[in-house]
C-alpha cells in the first residue's frame, strides 16, 4: 500500500507546515496589531504577575465560563482536560524510549476518549435543543464537533474495538519525524483517524480553533490595571501625536 | 413614545423566548450633514458607501488588536447569551451578544478571512449588503458598551469594542447618529454637552452657592475659572441643572468646602462625558480630552478630579493618561485623575468629614453599580475599590442601605439601559425595555428590604432612571446621586441646625449594617 503511506506521509508534512506557518502568521499578527487603549474588564490584576495568574486561571480552570453557565463550563471543560490527556498519552508514539511520565499518564489517557466523547456530545445536545444557541450556530460549528467527534470515535474504536497494529503505527510516525519513511498500516479505521486529524490541523489557524491563541492577546484579560500610572500609548496614536502638536 | 408594551417585572430576570424581529424597527435618528461634518465625516451616505466601509473596517482591523482577535475568537459557546439586558428585556436573538457581534463577523469572514472568500457558506459569511447595513444601525445602536458580557466571555471578547468600531465605520461613510455627533460638536464649540456657555453657568454655579446658604448658613463657593486653584473639577454637566445631579455637585462643593482646598471649575472645559467614546472615535475623543488638558494648564490647578459619571469615568481613568497625558505638571501625589468618590472617602478614612446619619433617615437606599464604573475603572488601590468605595460612602452617610441580588451589581451589574449614547428619545422603547433587568432586582429589594431610594454615580443613570422610572409605576426621583446624600447628612462648619453637637458624631468606620 505505497499509495497510502506516501499519501499520509505528504498529508503529514504538509499539513504541519501549513499549522506552524498558519498559526505563526496570525500571532505575529495579533502580536504586531497595537492596543490602542486600556481595556482590561475590571477589577482586574494591578501587576504583570497578577495577570499572568488571571490568564492561568482562564486556561486551566475556564474562569470567565465558570462564572456564566455551569453547564457550558462542565462539558467544555470536561472535553478540553481529557482530550490535554489524549494528546498526552499519544506522545507515546513519537517518543523512543517512552517518557516516563507519559507512561503514567496512559491509564488516564485511555479513558479520557470516553470524557471527551461525553463532552462533545452534550455540547452538540446544547447546540441542538436550547434555542438560543442554535440560533447562533452555523454549518462550520456543527461540522468542528463532528470532526472532533469523528476523531475521538475511530480512536476509541481502534482502543477498544478494532486494535490497530500499533508497533507499525509507530513505526510510521517515528519515520515521519526522523525522515525515515515507513509503510502505514492498512486500517482502514486508523486511516480515518489520521485523516481527520489532518484536517483539524489544516483547519486550525483560520477557523475559531484560533480562541485557543487569541485568549492570550486578549486585551480584556491581558492587560494590566496601570492606566493611571503608566502612559500606554499605541505607535500609530503617538504618530497622530507628533502630527497633530 | 410609541405603542410598545412595558415588560411585566419578574422576581428574577427570566430568560425570554426568542423573538425574531422583534426589535429591527429600533434605530436612532440619522445626523444630518451639520452633525456630520464638523466631526470630519461625510454628511449622507456616500454613493460608494460599500467600497469605504470595507476600506475603513481595514484600517481598524490594523489598528485595533482587540478588533481582530475578538472577530477571530468567537466558538459561539453561547456563553454570552443571557448576559445583555437588551436581550433580556426583548427577546430579540440579534441583541445576544454573540448574535450581535456576528452581524460584523461575518463581512469580516467574507472580505478578510481564506475561509470567508473561498466558502462563504460554511462559515456564516455575508456581504456587506443594504440590509446588513441596516441591521448594522439598529443592533450596534441597542449596544449600551456596558461590557458585562465582556465579563462571562472564556476569551473575554468585549462587544463594546465591535459596536464602537461599527458605529466608526458608518460614521466614515456617512450613517452617523445624531444625538451622539450633535452633542460632541457641541463640545468642541461651546465646551459641553448642552451647549451651555461661560455666562449661562455662572449665573448657575451662583445661584446653588445662595441654595446651599439659604440652606445652611454657611456661604460655600462653586468657583469658575479660578486660576491658581488647587483642584479642578471636571463633572457631566447635566450635573449644572438635572435632577438629581445637581444635587449631587452640591455635595461636592460643601465636601470640598469642608476640606479646605481651593478648586474650580472651568468653563473651556466643563463636561466630563465625552461621547466620542461611545462612536469609537479615537480622534475625537482625544481632541475633547485636550480640552481638559488644556483648562488644567491655563487655570495652573494642581489636581484633577472627576464627578459622578460613569462613562466619563472611563475616559479619565483608562484613557486619559493616553489621550492628553503625560499629566507631568500636576501634583505627582495624588492619583491624576482622583474620582470624587476617592477624594470623598479619602477624607471619611481621615475623620475629617461630619455626618448627620440621619438626614438620610427618610431613605432605604441601594446602590446601583454604573457599568462603566464597575467593569471598566478602579476607584482608590486595590482592584474592586470601584464597588466598595461608593458603598462604603454611603454608609458613612446613611443608616438604611442594603444591596441588590448578587448577580446584578459589582461586575455583574447591569446597564441602566440608556448608556453607551442611547440617551435619547428616539430610543425610548429600547431604553424601557433594556431597563428590566436591572428593575427586576431593585423591584425586589422593593419588596422585601423596603428600599425607597436608589443610588446612581453616573449622570446617563441618572437621567435614564428618572426617565423610565414611571414607565415601571415608580416615581422619577427614587433615583439619588451619592453625593447629594453626602449633601444631606455633612455637617458645616458653622452650620446653622436646630439639633446640635450631641446628634453628630464623625462617619469615620460604618459601625451597623452587614459586612
Amino acid at each position: 500500500m505505497a499509495v497510502l503511506t506516501a499519501i499520509f506521509t505528504v498529508g503529514f508534512y504538509a499539513a504541519t507546515a501549513w499549522l506552524i506557518y498558519g498559526l505563526l502568521r496570525k500571532i505575529v499578527q495579533y502580536w504586531r496589531t497595537p492596543a490602542p487603549l486600556k481595556i482590561p474588564t475590571m477589577p482586574a490584576p494591578l501587576t504583570r504577575g497578577g495577570v499572568a495568574m488571571r490568564l492561568v486561571r482562564e486556561v486551566v480552570l475556564f474562569e470567565s465560563l465558570f462564572k456564566s453557565n455551569k453547564w457550558i463550563w462542565l462539558f467544555g471543560w470536561m472535553f478540553h482536560a481529557a482530550l490535554l490527556l489524549a494528546m498526552l498519552r499519544h506522545l507515546r508514539y513519537f517518543t523512543e524510549p517512552v517518557w516516563s511520565w507519559v507512561v503514567l499518564v496512559q491509564p488516564f489517557g485511555t479513558y479520557a476518549g470516553f470524557a471527551m466523547l461525553a463532552g462533545l456530545g452534550a455540547l452538540w445536545l446544547r447546540r441542538v435543543l436550547v434555542e438560543r444557541i442554535r440560533y447562533i450556530s452555523g454549518p462550520s460549528d456543527h461540522l468542528m464537533l463532528a470532526l472532533l467527534l469523528g476523531i475521538t470515535a475511530s480512536g476509541l474504536v481502534m482502543r477498544y474495538v478494532a486494535r490497530t497494529d500499533i508497533v507499525a503505527l509507530k513505526q510510521f510516525i517515528i519515520g515521519l519525524m526522523r525522515f525515515d519513511w515507513q509503510p502505514m498500516p492498512t486500517d482502514p479505521v486508523l486511516a480515518v483517524h489520521l485523516g481527520l486529524v489532518i484536517v483539524l490541523m489544516t483547519v486550525f489557524p483560520f477557523s475559531k480553533l484560533l480562541h485557543a491563541p487569541g485568549l492570550f492577546f486578549s486585551p480584556t484579560r491581558n492587560q494590566v490595571d496601570s492606566a493611571r500610572e503608566k502612559r500606554h500609548l499605541a505607535s500609530w496614536a503617538a504618530k497622530l501625536e507628533a502630527r497633530g502638536e | 413614545m410609541g405603542d410598545y408594551k412595558v415588560p411585566e417585572l419578574t422576581e428574577f430576570t427570566e430568560i425570554p423566548a426568542l423573538q425574531e424581529g422583534a426589535m429591527s424597527h429600533s434605530h436612532p435618528y440619522l445626523a444630518a450633514p451639520e452633525h456630520q461634518e464638523p466631526l470630519g465625516f461625510p454628511g449622507e451616505l456616500v454613493e460608494d458607501w460599500h467600497d469605504r466601509a470595507i476600506a475603513r473596517f481595514g484600517e481598524l482591523l490594523d489598528k485595533s488588536r482587540a478588533l481582530r482577535v475578538y472577530l477571530d475568537s468567537c466558538v459561539r459557546c453561547g456563553a454570552c447569551t443571557d448576559k445583555c439586558h437588551y436581550f433580556l428585556g426583548t427577546g430579540d436573538p440579534k441583541n445576544m451578544p454573540v448574535a450581535r457581534q456576528d452581524l460584523m463577523r461575518k463581512v469580516y469572514r467574507r472580505h478578510f478571512t481564506f475561509a470567508g472568500k473561498w466558502l462563504p457558506w460554511l462559515v456564516g459569511a455575508e456581504d456587506l449588503t443594504e440590509e446588513v447595513l441596516d441591521d448594522w444601525y439598529s443592533y450596534f445602536h441597542q449596544c449600551s458598551q456596558c461590557r458585562r458580557c465582556s465579563v462571562y466571555c472564556p476569551y473575554g471578547i468585549d462587544t463594546a469594542e465591535l459596536s464602537m468600531a461599527a458605529r466608526d465605520i458608518m460614521d466614515h461613510i456617512g450613517k452617523g447618529q445624531k444625538y451622539c455627533n450633535e452633542i460632541i460638536g457641541k463640545v468642541h464649540t461651546i465646551g459641553n454637552n448642552l451647549g451651555l456657555p461661560g455666562p449661562a453657568l455662572a449665573d448657575t454655579l451662583e445661584g446653588l452657592e445662595e441654595d446651599i446658604e439659604d440652606e445652611t448658613g454657611v456661604k460655600v463657593r462653586l468657583p469658575l475659572d479660578e486660576k491658581g486653584a488647587e483642584i479642578l473639577l471636571v463633572t457631566p454637566s447635566a450635573d449644572f441643572f438635572a435632577e438629581p445631579h445637581v444635587d449631587g455637585l452640591m455635595g461636592y462643593a460643601k465636601v470640598f468646602h469642608q476640606a479646605g482646598v481651593s478648586w474650580t471649575i472651568s468653563s473651556y472645559a466643563s463636561e466630563a462625558a465625552n461621547f466620542a467614546m461611545f462612536i469609537g472615535s479615537y480622534e475625537q475623543m482625544r481632541e475633547i480630552a485636550l480640552r481638559i488638558r488644556k483648562a488644567a494648564l491655563d487655570l495652573g490647578v494642581k489636581r484633577l478630579v472627576f464627578g459622578e459619571c460613569g462613562h466619563a469615568w472611563r475616559v479619565a481613568y483608562s484613557f486619559l493618561n493616553t489621550l492628553a497625558g503625560p499629566w507631568d505638571f500636576l501634583d505627582q501625589k495624588y492619583p491624576i485623575p482622583q474620582h470624587i468618590c476617592e477624594f470623598t472617602y479619602d477624607l471619611i478614612q481621615k475623620g475629617a468629614l461630619k455626618f448627620d446619619k440621619s438626614a438620610n433617615d427618610d431613605m432605604t437606599l441601594t446602590f446601583h453599580d454604573s457599568c462603566n464604573v464597575a467593569r471598566a475603572t478602579r476607584m482608590g488601590g486595590v482592584p474592586g475599590g470601584q464597588f466598595e468605595i461608593p458603598r462604603a460612602i454611603a454608609r458613612a452617610v446613611c443608616n438604611n442601605f442594603v444591596d441588590m441580588a448578587p448577580d446584578s451589581i459589582r461586575e455583574g451589574t447591569y446597564c441602566c439601559g440608556g448608556g453607551g449614547g442611547l440617551l435619547t428619545d428616539d430610543l425610548m422603547e429600547l431604553r424601557v425595555k433594556g431597563a428590566k433587568p436591572r428593575m427586576d432586582a431593585l423591584n425586589q429589594v422593593v419588596q422585601t428590604d423596603g428600599v425607597t431610594h436608589m443610588i446612581a454615580i453616573c449622570a446617563i443613570c441618572k437621567s435614564q432612571f428618572s426617565k423610565v422610572f414611571p414607565e415601571y409605576g415608580m416615581g422619577m426621583d427614587r433615583v439619588v446621586s451619592l453625593h447629594q446624600l453626602v449633601s444631606n447628612a455633612i455637617i458645616l462648619d458653622g452650620q446653622t441646625t436646630d439639633e446640635d453637637d450631641d446628634e453628630t458624631k464623625a462617619g469615620a468606620a460604618p459601625t451597623e449594617t452587614e459586612e
